[in-house]
This record gives C-alpha cells, sequence and structure tokens, in this order.
C-alpha cells in the first residue's frame, strides 16, 4: 500500500485529501454547510435553537444538541438500507459529544439544536468528516460557541503512521485513530481507535491527526469568511 | 399542524386571481431548474435536481437479484423516498411517512407505466437472475413541488446509468464492472405539478403555495406526449375543466423540462 | 492588545483582544483572552468588544414588541407563536379583564396579531399582552420575515431606512422584535417592499445601504429626488438596536376596534 512514502492514491504519509467546504448550501436549515474530502460528499444542517416537545431531553439551564447521522442508500458500494443502524447511532452519539463542548447554550435554556449529517456518498472517514461539516454549519446558524470543531483521523497502513486515511486505507490498513479537537485550545473531543498501536505509534498518530485538524480548520474559516464576503458583494 | 397566517393566504389569493405569484412568477411558469448528473461516483447512475429553492438527489444503484415469479424475464424497480429532517424543520426523523411514501410511489408510477425502463433487457438468466434497479430519493432542501423535482431526478439519473456486463459463466453469475453500457431506456417521463389556489391552478408550487392551496395535481407526461401517471392530491375537489386545463399545460411544458435532460 | 477592527468580520474561537478590553455580548474571556463566540462584525467602544450577530434565534425580552400567530385557542388563553425558541401565550385576561367571552370569536388560528411582551418566566414562557399604541389584530397586508438581528438595519439610525421605504411605497409598515414585519399598502407596493426587505436582510451588513436602497426604489418608481434624504449618514450607529421609544412612535396602524362596543 506504500511505495516509497508515497500511498496508493499519491499522497505522502502526512497529506490530506483535498477538502473542499461551502456555507449555507440549504435554504430551509438554519446553518448548512457542504464539505467534500476525497471522495465524500457530506452535507451538514442545523436547526434551532427551538423549542422541542421531547420534554424529557430538555435541561432547565442550558440548550441541548442532538445530531442524526444518516447515510444516504446510494452512497456506498453496496446499497445501504434505509433508516437507522448500530453504527450509524453510535456516530449519531460521539458526534453530539464531540460538539457539545464548544457549543454556549446556557442563554436558551430548554431548547433544543437539531444536527443532522447526512452522507451522500462515503469514501472512508465520514465521521470527521460529518463533524467537521456540522461545527460549520453550528456556526452559520449563529449558535454561540468557544470553537469551531475539527475532525481528522490518522493511523497506520503498511506500518507507517499516515493522515486521513481514504475507504482502501481503512478497509486494509492495521489501524484507524479519528479524533475531533478545538483548535484554539488543542482540547480533544472525540477519540476512537481501532487496531492494534504501540504508545510510541499512537502518540506519533495523535500528533499527526492533530497535525491534519489544524489544516483543516484553516479550509473551515476560510470558507466562513468565503461566505460572507461573496454576499458583500 | 402547520398553521397559516390568514392574511397570508388572502394575500397569496389575491395575487395568484391577477396572474401573479410572491416570487413574481405567472401562475404557468417554473422556477428556475438545473440539473446535474453522475455526482455520486459510488452510485451507476445519479442526479441532483433543484427547482428554485427546492433540492433532491436520486442515486440508482444496481443488483443482480430474482425475478419476481410471474414475471420470470424481467428487471426489477424500486422506488424509495427518505424525506430526511435536514429538508424541512417539520420533517422527523424516523421511517416514511404516508407523505414520502405517497411521493415514491407517484414518481415510480411515471417511471413504471411509461415503461420508461426497458425491463426485458434487463433479464440476464430467466427464472433466476435480472438486475433490480434501486432508485433512492434524497430530498435535501424543501422549498416545495418535491414531486416534479424528484420526477426530473430520477429520469435524469436513469438516463445517466450505466449498466454493468452480466453474463451466466461456467461457474454462475458474471458481473463485468469494467465493460458498462447505457441502461436501455424506452421512454423519458416528466412531471408536471398544479396546486389550486382559489380558483385558479397553480404550477411548480413554492412552499407557501402548497401550504395554501386547497387541492393537488401531479401529472407525469412521456417524450411521446402521453399522460402516464396522474396523481389527485390534497384535501379540495377539482372540477373537469381544472383537470383538462392542466393536462394541456402539462403536455405543453413536459418538452421545456424533458429540454432539460441531455 | 487588539486584533481586530471596528466591522470585521469574526467567527466563533477568534480571538479578538487581550486582557486590557471588555468583553461584551458576543464575545467570551478565556486565559486572558477575548474571543469571538459567533459569526458577525465587530463593534468596539470604549474599550468593549462586542460581536453583532449575522444570524439569531429571536429570544424575548420584557417591554419588546413582537408579531405573532395565533396558533390555538384554549379555555382563557391563545398560544401564540412568535418565531422563537420559546411558546408564547396571551392571556384572555390581558384583553378582556374580567369580562367573560368566547375567545375564538375575537382572534382565531391563523391570525396575526401585534403584541407587547408583558413577561418571560424562569421556564421561558412569554406572557403577551396588547396594551400599547396599535396594538392588536393585523387585517389585510403581508407578513415578510427577517432575521432577528437585521431588526435595526431594517428601521435604520432614528427610522432613517424604514421611514424612507414607507415614504417612496405608501405602505404601512411594523417591525416586530422578533423579526416579523407587516406591510400594508396597494398590492403593487406591497410585494415591491417585500423585496426590498428582503435586500435589506441579504446585504444587511453592507454599508452604504439606506443610499442604494433609496436609488433602487427610485429608479423601479421612476422618480428622482437627489438628497432628499442625503442627511441620513448610513454609518456605524446603523447597526445599534433603536431605542424602543423611537421607535414606537413610527408605528401606526388602524386602531382596532373590536372591542370599543
Amino acid at each position: 500500500m506504500i511505495t516509497d512514502g508515497v500511498r496508493v492514491d499519491g499522497r505522502k504519509l502526512d497529506e490530506l485529501r483535498p477538502t473542499k467546504i461551502e456555507v449555507g448550501v440549504l435554504e430551509r436549515a438554519d446553518g448548512s454547510a457542504y464539505l467534500e474530502v476525497g471522495g465524500n460528499k457530506i452535507i451538514a444542517g442545523v436547526y434551532g435553537p427551538r423549542e422541542s416537545y421531547i420534554r424529557r431531553l430538555l435541561e432547565p439551564n442550558t440548550g441541548v444538541i442532538r445530531c442524526r447521522y444518516n447515510m444516504a442508500p446510494f452512497s456506498v458500494d453496496d446499497r445501504k438500507r434505509p433508516g437507522p443502524d448500530r453504527r450509524s447511532s453510535e456516530i449519531s452519539k460521539i458526534t453530539a459529544d464531540a460538539l457539545r463542548p464548544s457549543l454556549m447554550l446556557e442563554n436558551y435554556p430548554r431548547s433544543m439544536v437539531d444536527v443532522f449529517i447526512e452522507v451522500i456518498e462515503a469514501e472512508g472517514g465520514t465521521r470527521c468528516a460529518g463533524i467537521t461539516a456540522a461545527s460549520v454549519a453550528l456556526a452559520d446558524a449563529g449558535i454561540p460557541m468557544t470553537d469551531i470543531v475539527v475532525a481528522c483521523a490518522a493511523g497506520k497502513v503498511d506500518g507507517e503512521i499516515v493522515l486521513d486515511l481514504s475507504e482502501k486505507e481503512d478497509k486494509e490498513g492495521e489501524a484507524d485513530l479519528p479524533i475531533a479537537i478545538m483548535p484554539r485550545t488543542g482540547e480533544v473531543t472525540l477519540l476512537q481507535s481501532d487496531g492494534n498501536l504501540s504508545e510510541e505509534e499512537f502518540s506519533k498518530a495523535l500528533d499527526l491527526a492533530i497535525d491534519g485538524c489544524m489544516q483543516i480548520s484553516e479550509i473551515q474559516k476560510e470558507a466562513l469568511k468565503n461566505k460572507y464576503l461573496e454576499s458583500m458583494e | 399542524m402547520k398553521i397559516i397566517p390568514e392574511i397570508t393566504k388572502e394575500s397569496i389569493k389575491d395575487l395568484i386571481g391577477n396572474n401573479q405569484r410572491e416570487d413574481g412568477r405567472t401562475i404557468d411558469q417554473y422556477r428556475d431548474i438545473s440539473i446535474e448528473t453522475d455526482i455520486i461516483s459510488k452510485a451507476e447512475g445519479s442526479a441532483k435536481v433543484k427547482i428554485g429553492g427546492t433540492k433532491v438527489i436520486a442515486g440508482i444503484k444496481l443488483q443482480v437479484g430474482a425475478p419476481y415469479p410471474d414475471n420470470p424475464n424481467l428487471g426489477v424497480l424500486m422506488t424509495n423516498c427518505e424525506m430526511v429532517p435536514i429538508a424541512d424543520p417539520t420533517f422527523e426523523v424516523g421511517p416514511p411517512n404516508e407523505e414520502s411514501i405517497e411521493l415514491a410511489r407517484v414518481v415510480d408510477r411515471g417511471i413504471r407505466e411509461s415503461k420508461m425502463v426497458d425491463l426485458e433487457k434487463l433479464c440476464v438468466e430467466e427464472g433466476n437472475h435480472v438486475w433490480m434497479i434501486f432508485i433512492d430519493l434524497h430530498v435535501l432542501d424543501n422549498c416545495g413541488n418535491l414531486f416534479d423535482a424528484c420526477e426530473l431526478a430520477v429520469t435524469a439519473a436513469l438516463n445517466s446509468t450505466k449498466l454493468p456486463t452480466a453474463s451466466i459463466g461456467d461457474d454462475g453469475l458474471v458481473i463485468d464492472k469494467e465493460n458498462t453500457f447505457d441502461l436501455p431506456l424506452n421512454e423519458k417521463v416528466v412531471m408536471s405539478t398544479f396546486v389550486k389556489i382559489g380558483s385558479e391552478m397553480v404550477i411548480d408550487p413554492s412552499l407557501m403555495e402548497e401550504d395554501v392551496s386547497d387541492g393537488r395535481l401531479n401529472i407525469g407526461v412521456t417524450e411521446k406526449g402521453l399522460v402516464c401517471s396522474m396523481q389527485k392530491g390534497g384535501m379540495g375537489p377539482l372540477n373537469k375543466k381544472e383537470i383538462l386545463d392542466c393536462v394541456n399545460i402539462a403536455i405543453s411544458k413536459s418538452s421545456e423540462l424533458l429540454n432539460l435532460i441531455k | 492588545m487588539i486584533y481586530v477592527d471596528n466591522k470585521d468580520f469574526v467567527i466563533p474561537g477568534e480571538v479578538l483582544a487581550d486582557d486590557d478590553f471588555y468583553s461584551d455580548r458576543g464575545t467570551f474571556k478565556e486565559s486572558g483572552k477575548i474571543c469571538s463566540s459567533l459569526i458577525g462584525l465587530i463593534s468596539i467602544r470604549n474599550k468593549k468588544i462586542r460581536v453583532i450577530p449575522l444570524k439569531s434565534k429571536y429570544i424575548p425580552k420584557k417591554g419588546e414588541v413582537v408579531i405573532g400567530k395565533i396558533e390555538d385557542v384554549k379555555f382563557s388563553m391563545w398560544d401564540v407563536n412568535i418565531n422563537s425558541p420559546y411558546s408564547a401565550f396571551l392571556p384572555a385576561f390581558e384583553v378582556f379583564k374580567r369580562e367573560k367571552r368566547e375567545l375564538s370569536k375575537v382572534y382565531d388560528v391563523g391570525d396575526v396579531l401585534f403584541l407587547k411582551v408583558l413577561d418571560v418566566d424562569e421556564v421561558k414562557k412569554v406572557k403577551l399582552g396588547l396594551k400599547g399604541r396599535g396594538m392588536g389584530k393585523f387585517k389585510e397586508g403581508i407578513i415578510v420575515n427577517i432575521t432577528p438581528t437585521k431588526v435595526p438595519r431594517l428601521i435604520g439610525k432614528k427610522g432613517s431606512m424604514i421611514n424612507m421605504i414607507k415614504d417612496k411605497t405608501n405602505c404601512n409598515i411594523i417591525v416586530g422584535q422578533n423579526g416579523l414585519v407587516w406591510v400594508k399598502g396597494e398590492k403593487e407596493m406591497e410585494q415591491l417592499t417585500k423585496n426590498i426587505i428582503e435586500l435589506i436582510e441579504a446585504e444587511a451588513h453592507t454599508s452604504g445601504l439606506t443610499d442604494r436602497i433609496k436609488n433602487k426604489l427610485n429608479s423601479i418608481l421612476g422618480v428622482d429626488d437627489e438628497d432628499e434624504f442625503a442627511f441620513f449618514d448610513d454609518e456605524t450607529d446603523e447597526l445599534e438596536k433603536p431605542r424602543l421609544q423611537n421607535f414606537k412612535d413610527e408605528l401606526k396602524i388602524e386602531e382596532e376596534d373590536d372591542f370599543s362596543e
């Protein structure tokens, strides 16, 4: 999978896939973002803070966030049956957990912020792509936040620690370490790992993933500023 | 239950009575339409359609499977629609509701009854292996008239679909994804949707117009100009003249819509 | 040390200044730094840094005026949608005092009213009233939606924008703090006003807006009145929320006569 430090798709070990973010792509949602990273195509939309009819989810002192990660049936090689499964339920939960620390919902007690992530096409790393897009959509919705959360994975392929695994690398590689951070403070809000890594490899992969996050963070900021500048013209 | 202000209902009716609409169109005018095809490389066919602010994606997935026993030599067509909650604040998480099932079935009927896809050519081995076509609609932004957007997306997606070569070898089924050909189509279908507001039938309703309307009429029209599927929806009744007038307009609009599909 | 200028566009998490400044709305302080919590524009005044949000939901406050839609009629109150995460109600007592009347005969589902926020309680229930000039039910006209944060822009400095639009279009316009706007006039003028309001929404953060809107209206209406409105200063202050007092003076609608009997 790796020859002379070059990966199957021609990338260097520490190189991200081409990444593109567009802000405000939906009319009905309060905030939205479209993200492409490699072959992934993701749309995130945010509604809220809004009144919720699910009383048991509400909190008296703060607003709450609810996420739904969903894959379109045509987004993967073998058609996916529509509707939630165990994988998407888990991703929905950890996405909410990854975004929550950045949100300042104290001024919106008893309200709900809904984040919807639609995977239009999947090519490895959709959970990270979803979080990256969702955080931009939250900012676009005017939700107060301490930072824009960004996510990226590192992993081990062919014995090497590499950044931003493609679908093929994820399937055939030895380990995958998706993380999300708040880039201003560097605090980690998502951390998963599957596959075997030595302590040294883990530490190297974590550093590499953080470095990837910082690069994507710049693309997020650029995208938000671009939308604003466009509307100035 | 969505509550529309009475004064909004009145003002929209007033405008339409004068052949005007809140977005500046005339009553027989579509919003701007754009179609992009082949947007999903993992799907054998795909299209994204925008009508005004409405956005839908259709994806086509193919699979070889067993035919229905009563049609052992025909391919199988299945249409599903997800009105996901990203598209509208009133859409809810959960299995397809009546609205999305009706939408999928009306769109499906246009495709099926016009014999748009040549299902006979999708037979690999009679009685055992036929191509199954999964049409999945993903509604992303609901600004009104999902029906026409979905039908257009499906027609454009099917029109862009590449079918792998399937054959029966010594060890059974062989699928060659390298050698593809265009999905065999007999026809193309487009749909025009009208809603009744006051005493007028209005084409391509915006969301607000849908909300204040009394009745709805979907008309699917083939390339040959034949009406291939219809559905009357909504609570209000329609009279014969209204229906005939809509059929007439739908047929004349169909070439405009078909021209958008390359 | 400060890292931004007035009217700079900022995003959440962006560091705006060090400790020698004060953190105002739309910002927060963390480890000696003032950071933005929103996408919006910077406003610096007397060492106070604020971020004026581009988008935000309406959070009702006591004393504000809103436009609301009746969504349900209950035994002793109306449920009112005020375009907010929090639902509101209009108690029958605020309308009838002690008199017994059938609620739906007065205001029914789908009616749109101009109301005042009387109170927001600890569970965020919003109590509305009708005491005030022009309060009550709208008859005819259209409703236009804008982002609540752009209401000050639509009104303009001391009403400059809204008065100019009223003057040109001859429409009655009432702006609720919750982003709902009621417009009534000739049908064509209502639609023109709606388009103009939508344009202001789209370009709210640009400068020289009042002049551009005026020119646009002039060219559509085919009038030419050079300099008539040139004294309106379109800079800096316009993003401020106008004092309710000034704003209320601008509001005129036919007095609600349902209860004069």
